[in-house]
């Protein structure tokens, strides 16, 4: 297909090469240095003291075995991997259900509910989990005050047993409002004569969403899931943010978390650099192995 | 979370959003209170957070969560007293790296995906499947080696150290190929050329004015991206005075642990910290419109 301008010249490359610059700077530089980085360690002389008592040499693979033996790690990626499961399914479950109710268009309140729903997303996560942090208090939580009144005693949100979903509450709290923008607008698109047919023949509004709705926006969804997934293990903000306000939230509640105590509270920017990459290849295996099994030709190069 | 990472392909016409007729649907009363309960869900924080901040700090902790009091102003007063107005610093803070970092962001992937969309050249797969490999990798996970090579050339603590990483967003790049393609016909960079307009200045004079709209979503995309930020300034800034917002409140709330009167500031300031970016979403709505299938499918 002839869509662009054959001609020879070095315009292209002028244009590409701010973002070149950048892209080597600060993607491409950052990932072969945390890589170097992780194969190395520090060797110290005598006892450590003085200039050159201190060299950095080749460790081989021992930053890896550190890293994944650390009795911290294991639990820290079994609960962003919980986290991951109470917050994909419920984020994109709930922003499914209610661009679908949008869609189907049988209310009056619309517009209001859609600029409510979408508005978290002007929220930052730090002060989502401010204010959430702040509602989880119980001498603050109006939901405490109620069931109060009614004789029951709450549990503390921010208890050990329940921090993992009031951190998750967090987050479906800030992407629902953006994940169902993106599925109402897929579901605008979908032309009325679709399943005008099926209405006539007699189907039912849940009937149409369930054949007719949900399998035109599929790539809308894979997307959706694909960036939520990737967005769940990268989860920093929210529990920094919380841990003034609660004690059970370690240094190394997530392994991001654990990678930025590792690198700054530690000094050891080896182990750091081990774990950065390891979650770098999760990241990398977790997002194309769910993109193989859906099987879908989202990012195609074709035009 | 998701919030600050998740990008899309805005759609690129008007034409697949319009609203459909509607006039024969019935309203469905369960459609209607599942919806104003989701509502009320997502307002309830942003309610609590403007009544709250009405409160003084012995009132915080002891009347009813939705009772408001007077002291809104007393308590923006004192916020904008501690440490001589530093909020307000973090606030211009915020402005300067989310303004000056997503318009540069903005140009650099209008070029980009240009070049990528209209030209033929030697690498360019090659250029683009770095691009969508650069999709993939989590931005945070850069933090760190970003910090320690920032910290060899001595530009740790300082503007650029938040500046320079934000102006590249892999995926505006990706979004200004698929409306550079779309949007901008070859015809009319031939005639362009015809007229004896270099490259450059057909870019400037008519590829950017007809990729405007998408460049105003990437632009609004990068915008909120840079200022949710939470962990790149967290790491790379150590004086306060170059904070942006989200890193300057949350370590008040970490000072409200030992002097609880600073909370009442730290919930002050949350307020005043979420109006721009309220205020440019109610303002810009239109340019909301995200069809990330339709693009994926286009692209």
């Amino acid at each position: 297909m002839s869509t662009t301008v054959r001609r020879r010249t070095g315009a292209p490359y002028l244009f590409l090469a701010p973002a070149l610059v950048l892209f080597g700077l600060f993607l491409a530089a950052p990932i072969v240095y945390a890589g170097y980085l992780s194969l190395r360690r520090v060797r110290v002389s005598g006892l450590g003291l003085g200039s050159g008592s201190r060299t950095e040499i080749w460790a081989g693979l021992e930053n890896y075995t550190r890293s994944l033996t650390d009795p911290e790690f294991l639990p820290s990626v079994l609960r962003v991997g919980a986290y991951g499961l109470i917050v994909v399914p419920c984020m994109l479950g709930l922003a499914l259900i209610l661009a679908l109710l949008l869609d189907a268009g049988r209310t009056r309140v619309g517009t209001f509910a859609r600029t409510a729903i979408f508005l978290p997303y002007a929220v930052p996560a730090v002060i989502a989990s401010l204010l959430w942090g702040f509602l989880y208090l119980p001498r603050v939580s109006p939901i405490v005050d109620v069931l109060d009144r009614v004789g029951i005693t709450a549990p503390d949100a921010l208890s050990s047993s329940w921090v993992l979903y009031a951190v998750a509450n967090i987050a479906i709290w800030g992407g629902t409002g953006f994940n169902m923008i993106v599925l109402y607008t897929a579901l605008r698109a979908i032309p009325t004569e679709l399943f005008e047919a099926a209405r006539i023949d007699g189907a039912g509004d849940i009937q149409i969403a369930l054949r007719v709705k949900i399998p035109i926006i599929a790539p809308s969804l894979v997307m959706t899931t694909l960036f939520s997934l990737i967005a769940t293990l990268q989860v920093f903000a929210e529990p920094m943010t919380l841990r003034p306000l609660s004690n059970t939230i370690s240094t190394t509640w997530t392994p991001l978390m654990k990678v930025y105590r590792d690198a700054f509270v530690r000094n050891d920017i080896y182990a750091a650099a081990a774990t950065s990459v390891i979650i770098a290849l999760a990241t990398f295996v977790i997002s194309y192995g769910f993109l193989k099994l859906v099987g879908s030709r989202a990012f195609s190069q074709e035009n | 979370m998701a919030v600050t990472t998740v990008p899309v392909v805005p759609t690129t016409t008007g034409a697949t959003t319009a609203p459909r007729v509607q006039r024969h649907r019935r309203t469905s009363p369960t459609a209607t209170i599942l919806l104003l309960l989701g509502a009320a869900y997502c307002l309830m924080p942003v309610l609590w957070v403007l009544i709250a901040s009405t409160k003084s700090a012995s009132e915080l902790f002891t009347t009813f969560t939705f009772t408001p009091s007077t002291h809104l102003f007393d308590n923006i007063a004192f916020l904008t007293s501690y440490r001589d107005g530093l909020y307000w610093r973090w606030m211009a803070n915020s402005a300067l790296f989310a303004g000056v970092g997503a318009a540069a962001s903005t140009l650099v992937s209008a070029m980009a995906g240009f070049a990528l969309a209209k030209y033929d050249f030697r690498g360019k797969s090659l250029v683009f499947n770095l691009v969508l490999a650069g999709v993939l990798v989590p931005a945070v996970i850069l933090a760190v080696p970003q910090y320690l090579l920032l910290a060899k050339a001595g530009m740790t603590n300082t503007y650029w150290s938040v500046l320079l990483p934000s102006m590249i967003s892999p995926y505006g790049i990706y979004l200004c190929r698929i409306f550079a393609a779309a949007t901008v016909p070859n015809e009319v960079l031939e005639a362009a050329r015809m007229d004896g307009a270099g490259d450059w200045r057909s870019f400037v004079r008519v590829v950017l004015p007809m990729m405007r709209s998408g460049l105003v979503t990437v632009f609004l995309f990068q915008f909120v991206a840079i200022w949710n930020n939470y962990m790149l300034p967290f790491i790379m800034l150590g004086d306060d005075k170059l904070f942006p917002v989200t890193v300057g409140l949350s370590g008040l709330l970490n000072q409200g642990a030992t002097q609880p009167a600073m909370y009442t500031s730290v919930v002050t300031g949350a307020l005043l910290s979420v109006v721009p970016l309220v205020a440019l979403f109610l303002g810009l709505q239109r340019y909301w419109r995200v069809d990330l299938g339709a693009g994926a499918v286009k692209a």
